[in-house]
């Protein structure tokens, strides 16, 4: 239902649950991926965790809404909240038009970067959504 | 009908300032017809017959002995002197059955004509002008019916709706709905699904089967005493006319972030409640719905809080229909 075209970037890491990582060494970028989103419809409504919280690798941290119904977000990966989109609180819709850029949930300090490794790259990810 | 076509909040949207449609071909209709028609509906709805006159639409309830609600529906006088009214899916089988089985003490007979119709309503400030350029002969008035040709085909347009806006119900074989549709389409009417048909009805505050309206819920509380005439002496009004129900469905908004969803418990300074609907009210743009609530806690107005899981929000009971806002006078 969304407009924007199917896509998965190669750069980054993605959970089962349809989550995506961005690595920048410790830190990473959490968001829901293009296949998530479209699910979902259309955002109305992202409530962000504090900054400060621990997100636990598999946990939901964090819920997205559309009109019909409410869905938990899983974090790909443990640690720390250190940013939140300030953006989505007043443009929630941008988790649609734009999941891997002005879309993104939450930034964090890595805990264990060894849970990694446990991370889809982006073709283990795609041939999830084909199976 | 799909939850959305384009998007539940352009659909809305499009209902509101210009014209949607919606395939609801889903709802189902009992046709009563015989000498003692009237009666067996009068003593089967809570609204009093008598009143629906020709060519006439009715809303009601139909209740048990108890006064729990069996269905809500739309009950309308054919040409021809007989009835249709139009059921809700879930209920459908339920009612007919019901109402079926109530006829025997009277020289009246109640079909099942779901397979027969298609429904379309047409609804929204452009609706009947479209209807219009595609239909040969007047539409009728607010809860009036006519039965003329639209596209060609012999349809019962029914000037009724679900959406707080104009419009009118389209009823024909489902062999012509697909040209119906398509003339519409034409006219620039754009289809519309059930996300935006709930949150329509939803700020127009009116109920929905299953969500504010029940077999546990009678229809004092719900707020529907007034299509409830006791004096006619249908199933259930003894039991409402003893009833003094402790709680009412009232319309309430959020003051702060978040979307209520039915289900959610409410606090309020006379006790709990529940809510039965929960959305975001795309016109309003914030969380609204409608919940069960102590009857001292009903007056517009009241602070009330609703435990969305586990995450309490600040909401205040409201006028209706939540939309178009009630202006002061």
């Amino acid at each position: 239902m969304s407009d924007v075209p199917e896509s998965y970037p190669e750069d980054l890491k993605y959970h089962p649950e349809h989550d995506w990582a961005r690595i920048e060494g410790d830190e990473a970028t959490f968001g829901i991926t293009w296949y998530a989103q479209d699910a979902l419809g259309e955002v109305v409504f992202y409530d962000p965790p504090e900054v400060g919280a621990t997100v636990s690798k598999d946990q939901a941290y964090t819920e997205v809404e559309s009109v019909k119904a409410v869905s938990d977000v899983f974090a790909p990966l443990s640690g720390e909240v250190t940013a939140v989109n300030d953006k989505l609180g007043d443009s929630p819709e941008l988790i649609n038009s734009d999941p891997y850029g002005d879309g993104w949930l939450v930034k964090v300090k890595l805990s264990d970067t060894a849970e990694l490794e446990s991370l889809l790259e982006v073709g283990a990810y795609k041939e999830l959504l084909s199976s | 009908m799909p939850v959305q076509y384009q998007g539940v909040r352009a659909e809305h949207e499009c209902v509101r300032t210009k014209a949607g449609m919606f395939d609801v071909s889903h709802m189902g209709e009992v046709r009563t017809s015989g000498p003692q028609a009237e009666e067996l509906l009068q003593h089967l709805l809570s609204n009093d017959l008598a009143k629906l006159t020709d060519d006439g639409a009715q809303y009601s309830v139909l209740c048990n002995e108890e006064g729990g609600v069996l269905d809500d529906l739309f009950t309308y006088r054919l040409p021809d002197g007989a009835f249709l009214t139009v059921t809700n899916a879930s209920n459908h089988q339920r009612d007919y059955e019901w109402m079926a089985g109530h006829a025997g003490d009277f020289e009246a007979e109640v079909q099942d004509v779901a397979p027969k119709y298609a429904m379309l309503a047409v609804q929204g400030p452009l609706a009947r002008g479209a209807v219009e350029d595609v239909a040969d002969g007047a539409l009728p008035e607010r809860m009036r019916t006519a039965t003329i040709p639209v596209a060609g085909q012999e349809t019962l347009v029914c000037g009724t709706g679900y959406t707080g806006e104009d419009g009118v119900e389209l009823l024909m074989a489902p062999a012509h709905a697909p040209a119906v549709w398509d003339a519409l389409l034409a006219q620039g009417v754009k289809p519309a699904g059930l996300g935006a048909r709930d949150t329509l009805r939803l700020e127009a505050c009116f109920h929905l089967y299953g969500n504010d309206l029940s077999l546990q819920r009678n229809p004092i509380e719900a707020g529907l005493g007034w299509i409830c005439k006791l004096d006619t002496q249908f199933i259930g009004s003894d039991a409402l006319r003893d009833a003094e129900p402790e709680q009412t469905l009232v319309p309430f908004v959020f003051t702060g972030p978040g979307i209520p969803r039915q289900g959610n418990p409410v606090s309020t300074p006379q006790g709990a409640g529940e809510v039965t609907s929960g959305t975001l009210s795309p016109c309003l743009n914030t969380g609204a719905g409608l919940a069960y609530l102590p009857k001292g806690a009903a007056e517009p107005g009241t602070e009330i809080e609703v435990d969305v899981r586990g995450k309490p929000r600040a909401a205040v009971v409201a006028q209706r229909p939540l939309y178009p806002p009630k202006k002061e006078s």
